[in-house]
């Protein structure tokens, strides 16, 4: 009886998935429920950042000193982050670049106001424990719009829970001081959000389906950025016709 | 298999294209679009260049089909032409301004390498003080001249997102393209 359940579950959901049109590299099951949050985190980022639908504004917003000390004071903290993750995933002139930066930028550039390290061309590179998972060979599963942080995937999401629980600043720092560390760090996001709010409107607030512009724009840049080259999103369209 | 049997009635093998002259077009592009970005003109008329910088070196028409998808199979040819005529103009405006922000900014062909039937040149382009990133730019002459017909910056497939848009704006209108390509007269 359980069985015959679960095969017409599967019919359904197989019938369900041939009616979609075929959309190489989006496997979104959880889309009605992805669209509600990610309206909800349209609302709650706009209103954090008084940003409204401007079509009229187009100059790109200028870098306030503010803005780039909080963004760089909240990268500072995420670094130890990164270099543990860089470890998990053998990869130490990665782990060696971010310790660079962050020992450059703690003391030179006073706890991470300033970035002297980056000045250097120390630029580093941000990692997480989804980026982890994938080295470990993990697939990302399916999209998911995750309330606050946003698009993410399915492995994606359990790094964010796992890079939560084995922060090494959650160690070193006492509690109250690293309430405030991951306070500092959700700022330094939204100040990085804030300065490139001109590009989120223009690629996907003002277009015909922002839930589905981000959701592309998402997949694109983190696949890019784990190095994940996915041959049928190549478009060659000499061969289309 | 598509491209194999196209490829004799375009004339000519894709090899036909170097990489050195896939190279010699991104690095005009690239220079022309610095001219453009680094003159100090007002915004509409760095859209207009843009305009005429994407006529000149990228295969509007091509884009503007593969971004149309299956419809433009039932398109007329009116349809088409106008399709590709707002198409421009769009790109135009919405890349144009986007790339205001690269004003000052280094960009340098970095290396390339052949995908399928086309060359995907790669740029990196560094701002000051902030961490180099790249454009992959595709490149063809199967329309019959050496244009590009797509970039890759920082691993936001351009066409991709615009299949996805005119996708979008059709559907919001029923499928009227008509409608469509009348509202994309005034979209970017």
């Amino acid at each position: 009886m359980r069985h015959r359940w679960l095969a017409a579950f599967f019919a359904i959901a197989l019938i369900a998935g041939c009616a979609r049109a075929p959309e190489p590299g989006v496997n979104d099951p959880y889309e009605s429920t992805n669209r509600a949050w990610f309206d909800s985190n349209l609302r709650l980022s706009s209103a954090i950042t008084g940003s409204e639908e401007a079509p009229g504004e187009t100059t790109p917003p200028r870098a306030s000193p503010f803005r780039r000390a909080l963004s760089n004071v909240g990268g500072n903290l995420g670094l130890p982050s990164s270099i543990l993750n860089d470890l998990l995933q053998i990869r130490p002139a990665r782990a060696a670049e971010n310790t660079v930066r962050l020992v450059i930028n703690t003391t030179v550039g006073l706890g991470g106001l300033f970035d002297p390290a980056g000045a250097m061309g120390f630029h580093g590179r941000r990692s997480d424990f989804g980026e982890t998972l994938h080295r470990w060979g993990v697939g990302e599963g399916a999209y998911v719009v995750l309330p606050v942080f946003g698009p993410s995937t399915e492995r994606d999401s359990a790094g964010l829970v796992v890079d939560m629980l084995i922060d090494p600043l959650r160690f070193v720092l006492p509690a109250p001081e690293y309430g405030y560390s991951s306070a500092v760090r959700l700022g330094g996001r939204l100040a990085d959000a804030a300065e490139y709010s001109d590009l989120l409107d223009a690629n996907v607030i003002n277009t015909a389906d922002p839930y589905a512009q981000a959701r592309l724009l998402y997949l694109q840049t983190r696949r890019y950025h784990l190095g994940v080259e996915v041959e049928e999103e190549i478009i060659d369209p000499y061969a289309d016709f | 298999m598509a491209a194999a049997a196209a490829a004799p009635m375009l004339g000519g093998p894709a090899a036909a294209l170097t990489q050195a002259q896939a190279n010699e077009l991104i690095g005009r592009v690239m220079a022309d679009v610095q001219g453009i970005i680094n003159s100090g003109s007002s915004e509409s008329q760095v859209i207009t260049r843009f305009e005429q910088l994407f006529t000149r070196y990228a295969d509007v028409p091509t884009i503007a089909r593969s971004a149309l998808g299956p419809p433009a199979r039932s398109a007329s040819a009116a349809q088409m032409s106008a399709f590709t005529e707002a198409f421009r103009g769009y790109l135009a405006r919405k890349y144009g301004r986007q790339f205001r922000r690269f004003a000052g900014a280094a960009a340098e062909v970095t290396g390339a390498r052949q995908v399928q039937s086309f060359w995907e040149v790669v740029s990196t382009i560094t701002m000051r003080g902030e961490a180099p990133f790249e454009v992959r730019w595709h490149v063809s002459d199967r329309s019959g001249q050496i244009l590009f017909f797509n970039l890759i910056i920082d691993g936001v497939n351009v066409l991709a997102a615009e299949r996805q848009e005119v996708g979008s704006m059709l559907e919001r209108r029923g499928g009227n393209l008509d409608r469509m390509i009348q509202d994309l007269r005034q979209a970017g």
